[in-house]
């Protein structure tokens, strides 16, 4: 016997059966691999720190992470302390790199609390870096970074990624021909102002050999994301500007 | 073909020439726009919707003369989009590294037209056997001109192939380069793609006339 499929009893119990089957669905798998994900994520956490302070696997020009299964021994190894800065204070945290820029940055819009800061001080090859993760939006959405510092200021090194930005333009920027132009660029100016570093389509150096003009080169094709990158670094890495200055006058 | 019959076989190959579906359904073109500025992406989309499609036009199949004709494209829409969330969540759990590179193609999978197109179009009508090979057809369609996109914008746009330099380095002026050959920069932006998929339909249709509405 044929269903009579047109009848409006039929397709409201169709409809709400399969709301339930496909939720119970979608939550049973979710909750399944919750702990999986997690792990992943975390992982991917330090494998970025460490990329950006130079520990990692990379081959001619791709970029390419510590393995999964050495990421959190190196990560012990290489970080020294990890710290955040809230306000004045500067308190050590062992998980400061749990700390989700993304959460503090929604909850530094209530003016009365002050934003964790994570900060990330490594030892490598006798060179202290200070890595700080940042977070701003591309085009289609965020975009993130861990910016590995000297004292001065100086970016030592850098690691970029991003939710979904366009794959062959704005996807670039966690390609090296971008991130290895941040390299030797400073935050500050000579005076010791903070400058950040925009990301130009007219600095007229490819190679990025100059490194004392606040630029590098952007990537065809991809305004809005590099422009998000600029923006990034500004709002993002100028907070922790009296950290740096207080380091110095120790 | 001794595996398929002719009818089975016309189902997977007409998508491919006469009956594609970019070039002559005129589906799929968002995407086809968004990731084709290079080959990798363009082939790594291509797998994504070869798989959805398969399975979802045999989903489709399964339940088409249970699904009330008033809310199909509703159910449609909710099995693309379980469909990809799921592969989602897995590759996220066991192979995060592939699961970063997808995770912009996710959205893309769930909005693409074609998709859509063939369920309403062949699965909705069709047994479970030629449902899967007309989706697996339509995927391959989409995929040859996928790669040709790519293919070209990647090469005249950025002068490599797979992110391989090929015509020598642009900066340094080597190779190619140093005959005085610039790279084209508007060849990576989306209004060239809309362009290369002109051409190939003005080849396709210039060397299959039947193909030409009056």
């Amino acid at each position: 016997m044929a269903i009579n499929t047109d009848k409006n009893s039929y397709t409201i119990i169709f409809a709400i059966g399969m709301v339930i089957i496909v939720g119970t669905l979608l939550a049973a798998i979710d909750s399944s691999l919750k702990d999986k994900i997690k792990t992943n994520k975390i992982l991917e956490k330090q494998q970025n720190i460490l990329y950006a302070i130079g520990i990692n696997n990379n081959e001619g020009n791709s970029v390419s992470f510590v393995s999964t299964d050495q990421a959190p021994s190196l990560f012990d190894e290489y970080i020294v302390s990890q710290i955040y800065i809230q306000g004045n204070k500067i308190i050590e945290d062992n998980e400061a790199y749990l700390i989700e820029v993304k959460k503090e940055k929604a909850l530094a819009k209530d003016p009365t609390y002050d934003r964790r800061l994570p900060l990330f001080i490594a030892d490598r090859d006798g060179v202290r870096y200070y890595v700080a993760p940042i977070r701003g939006k591309g085009l289609w959405d965020a975009i993130w970074a861990y910016i590995a510092m000297d004292e001065n200021m100086m970016i030592l090194g850098a690691y970029f990624d991003h939710k979904a930005e366009t794959p062959g333009l704005g996807a670039n920027i966690n390609q090296r021909f971008f991130m290895d132009d941040f390299i030797g660029e400073k935050l500050l100016d000579e005076n010791e102002n903070f400058k950040g570093i925009k990301v130009s389509k007219t600095n007229l150096d490819p190679r990025n050999e100059i490194k004392d003009d606040h630029e590098v080169d952007a990537i065809a094709g991809s305004t809005i994301t590099g422009d998000g990158v600029s923006a990034m670094i500004k709002s993002d890495l100028r907070l922790y500007i009296p950290y740096f200055k207080k380091l110095k006058q120790n | 073909m001794g595996l398929l019959s002719k009818r089975d076989s016309k189902l997977i190959l007409d998508p491919l020439s006469d009956n594609n579906p970019i070039t002559i359904q005129v589906l799929g073109i968002c995407s086809a726009l968004a990731i084709t500025a290079e080959l990798e992406a363009s082939v790594v989309m291509s797998i994504a919707v070869l798989f959805v499609m398969g399975v979802g036009n045999v989903v489709i199949s399964l339940i088409r003369n249970i699904v009330p004709s008033r809310i199909k494209i509703i159910v449609q829409l909710i099995v693309i989009a379980t469909l990809v969330i799921i592969v989602d969540l897995v590759l996220k759990a066991y192979a995060y590294e592939l699961s970063k590179t997808l995770s912009v193609f996710v959205g893309l999978i769930i909005t693409n037209c074609i998709i859509m197109g063939r369920f309403e179009a062949f699965a909705l009508a069709n047994g479970l056997w030629r449902s899967f090979l007309d989706g697996i057809g339509n995927a391959f369609g989409y995929a040859v001109i996928l790669v040709i996109v790519g293919f070209f914008r990647e090469l005249l746009g950025a002068g490599t192939l797979w992110g391989y330099p090929v015509f020598g380095d642009a900066i340094d002026k080597t190779g190619l380069y140093a005959w005085g050959y610039e790279n084209n920069g508007f060849m990576l932006l989306s209004p060239m793609a809309l362009i290369v998929v002109g051409i190939i339909i003005w080849i396709q249709r210039s060397k299959s006339t039947h193909l030409i509405e009056d």
